[in-house]
């Protein structure tokens, strides 16, 4: 136990204290600050760039009720189109020409543009919203229809919890569920980087230290196995405190970006963060989060079981990293040198983490489905699975129950990867593949 | 009294026998050459005295003791293959290697210390072990295999790239601890290393056990009755009953005696014959020749 924690410290030790290590924890949180600045300052100036349009409108239905808030300048000419065509460019990006619209009650209408350079999608869409948005308002005028009585025929309904939270504590609203699954996802997602990125490091580490034959000079000393599991502690160390200061250097830095510019992406209103999750693929939340007000927001996510989730987060992150890493180190004792045969025996590995991953997806739609359940008991998926559960208070026999097998995996896990480990670092100048590993489990060493 | 005692060890790997049958004694005190053309198995019972792979059966005894139970820290080994942690500061390095064989902190930094004035290195304190040259790496691995005082020193091939002044550094070492009472097996297949620094062997090829013995008895098993003669080498009769010629030069001569012939009996006939002779000597057989002469056959 003495020897691992040796192995442990200087594993710790060495990494932290690598320019390149101070460096990546360092430069993340300030480049997601930038990546923020950057964002809030294109999503103040507007996605597409603002145009001068000159419009030849012969409709007139454009010219007299123009609108308010757009982006681009329109002016009006009453000059023939011919005219128009030659001289546009002059003073103006781009030319519309609307004809008379013959017959009101047809829901499509037709305009022509002249545009110089190739308008973009949104440029043309935007004038167009602005061209049927003024034809419609005509339209309802023409029509004699109130405003407000058209407006009232578009129509919403919305699902509220009829357990209020006085009544029960545990009674969970929409907003929580929202909540949940934006917090399921991240924390599913941060697992997925978590095992490749050290995953990633332990095997490279064994590799290093297998080209080095630094191996056999160190397992004169010490066991395989305690040199392996010292590793991965150590390198599984390394990850929890650079996370750790990422989980406290994110939040700070995006609270000063928005602080000094008073804009950034710091979540100041729900219609952000509505993009935010139709990015994450959910476009069915971000149509929800619209009607939510961002104290409420905070305070939803303040009101999380975050005495439960972290410390089982925690033990998660710690589970699922030492199973991966332990394969991962098993793969690096043994390959040598060859980058191109790791790539191979590393598949087995990646296809159940990116199948987790892809499963994740389907289980915060519907956290306490089938497919969650197995999911979050499955040791190989469940470090994935499960944390991005957390949020939705999954029933806790189901979280004991899938720590338990986690913990029995990592036993498991950790005596598989040593058998092939004790064999794979010893081993050069051979070429192994799935079946030669195999065999390694049952061999005297 | 035996500081090792290999008794009937096996190992099979895949396709070949790395250690047939082996057994032997390495006597306490003593500097022990262990030796073998490559791949004859060397390495392969290294590895199972230093307990980083298993025998497939047989004992090894370390001291009297089942080589699993006894102390790690009995037994210092310096890798063939060597490497060293190569972003690691050269004391960083040796503290954790020494910490790792069990001893404390404060054991560490005083033999540490000890070493580094010995060989005139603290200079190096600081320094980058990538920032070495081979040479020096060898000497950093050479204290971090004998700085926990093992009882045992094992050294594969010790002076592999070293110049010839720090192979006289090592090798003043490596009779001092000797002197001190460790014991050393000096694993190698440069023959007048072993001839010089050895007292006992044992010889294995393909796995087996092929002579044992002390250097200087092996040499008198293997002679073969050849003499060197400083002499007027003309007057030699050129038939004689009791010796054949070699060779022979101006000054010199080697002869072959027959089996029972005494050395007396040869002078006193040479004499006879007025053949003035300055020096006589028995050539004894290098053990390089032993070597060439056991693995060839």
């Amino acid at each position: 136990m003495n020897k691992i924690w040796l192995i442990l410290s200087r594993e710790f030790v060495t990494r932290v204290r690598k320019p390149s290590f101070i460096l990546a924890t360092l430069l993340t949180p300030i480049g997601i600050g930038l990546i923020a600045l950057l964002a809030g300052y294109f999503a103040s100036k507007g996605a597409a760039s603002a145009k001068s349009i000159i419009v030849k409108d012969e409709s007139g239905i454009f010219k007299s009720n123009p609108p308010e808030n757009s982006s681009h300048t329109y002016v009006f000419s009453n000059d023939s189109i011919e005219t128009l065509k030659e001289s546009y460019k002059e003073e103006n990006d781009i030319l519309v020409f609307i004809e008379p619209i013959s017959d009101l009650t047809k829901k499509r209408h037709q305009a022509l543009f002249y545009s110089e350079e190739k308008l973009s999608i949104s440029t043309i869409g935007s004038i167009e919203k602005s061209i049927a948005e003024s034809v419609k308002n005509y339209k309802i005028e023409q029509s004699n229809i109130d405003k407000t009585v058209y407006e009232s025929f578009n129509t919403k309904f919305s699902l509220e919890n009829g357990v209020s939270l006085e009544d029960d504590p545990k009674a969970s609203g929409k907003l929580s569920v929202i909540i949940g699954t934006i917090l399921g996802a991240l924390m599913g997602f941060l697992m997925y980087m978590v095992i490749f990125i050290y995953g990633g490091m332990v095997m490279r580490s064994v590799m290093e230290e297998k080209i080095n034959r630094i191996v056999e000079l160190m397992i004169s000393s010490v066991k395989p196995f305690q040199l392996m599991m010292g590793k991965i502690l150590g390198v599984g160390a390394v990850g929890l405190l650079q996370l750790g200061i990422w989980i406290v250097l994110v939040p700070v830095i995006l609270f000063t970006v928005q602080m000094v510019t008073g804009a950034g992406m710091g979540i100041e209103n729900s219609s952000q963060l509505q993009e935010i999750t139709s990015q994450m693929n959910s476009p069915e939340v971000a149509d929800q989060l619209e009607n939510f007000k961002i104290a409420e927001i905070i305070k939803e996510f303040r009101s999380q079981n975050w005495v439960l989730i972290i410390p089982v987060f925690i033990l998660f992150f710690f589970g699922g990293f030492f199973i991966y890493a332990s394969l991962f180190a098993a793969i690096g004792s043994a390959i040598g040198d060859d980058m191109g045969e790791s790539q191979q025996l590393m598949l087995p590995i990646m296809i159940p983490v990116i199948l987790a991953f892809i499963m994740m997806q389907g289980v915060i739609q519907n956290p306490n489905g089938g497919m969650a359940v197995f999911g979050s008991l499955f040791p190989l998926f469940s470090p994935i699975i499960m944390p991005a559960r957390l949020a939705f208070d999954p029933p806790l026999w189901q979280v004991g129950l899938s720590l338990v097998i986690l913990i029995a995996s990592c036993i498991f896990f950790a005596w598989f990867a040593g058998r092939i480990y004790r064999i794979g670092i010893l081993l050069y100048g051979k070429k192994v593949n799935l079946r030669e590993l195999g065999k390694w489990l049952f061999y005297k060493p | 009294m035996n500081v090792l005692s290999i008794q009937n060890i096996n190992k099979q790997y895949k396709n070949h026998k790395a250690v047939d049958n082996m057994s032997f004694d390495v006597p306490k005190g003593s500097i022990f050459g262990l030796l073998g053309p490559n791949g004859a198995g060397k390495t392969s019972l290294i590895r199972i005295i230093t307990r980083i792979t298993g025998a497939d059966s047989g004992n090894i005894l370390l001291n009297g003791i089942n080589i699993n139970q006894a102390e790690i820290r009995e037994v210092g080994y310096m890798p063939e293959e060597r490497g060293l942690y190569k972003k690691m500061k050269v004391y960083e390095h040796l503290l954790y290697l020494a910490q790792l064989k069990g001893l404390s902190k404060k054991e560490s930094k005083s033999v540490i210390n000890h070493w580094f004035e010995k060989f005139d290195i603290g200079h190096w304190h600081s320094k980058k072990i990538e920032e070495l040259s081979k040479g020096m790496q060898q000497k950093i691995q050479f204290i971090a295999t004998v700085m926990h005082k093992p009882s045992l020193i094992i050294l594969d091939e010790p002076f592999t790239g070293l110049d010839p002044l720090n192979t006289n550094l090592i090798k003043e070492e490596i009779y001092r601890m000797n002197r001190e009472g460790a014991s050393i097996i000096f694993s190698t297949h440069r023959m007048e290393q072993v001839e010089e620094i050895c007292k006992d062997i044992v010889l294995i090829n393909a796995g087996s056990k092929v002579l044992e013995g002390k250097v200087a008895d092996i040499k008198q098993q293997f002679k073969s009755h050849t003499f060197s003669i400083d002499c007027n080498a003309a007057n030699i009769p050129k038939v004689c009953s009791s010796f054949k010629i070699v060779s022979s030069s101006e000054d010199n001569a080697i002869i072959q005696i027959e089996e029972g012939i005494t050395p007396n009996q040869i002078l006193a006939e040479l004499m006879e014959n007025n053949v003035q002779i300055a020096g006589f000597e028995e050539r004894l057989p290098s053990l390089n020749d032993i070597f060439i002469n056991i693995v060839e056959s």
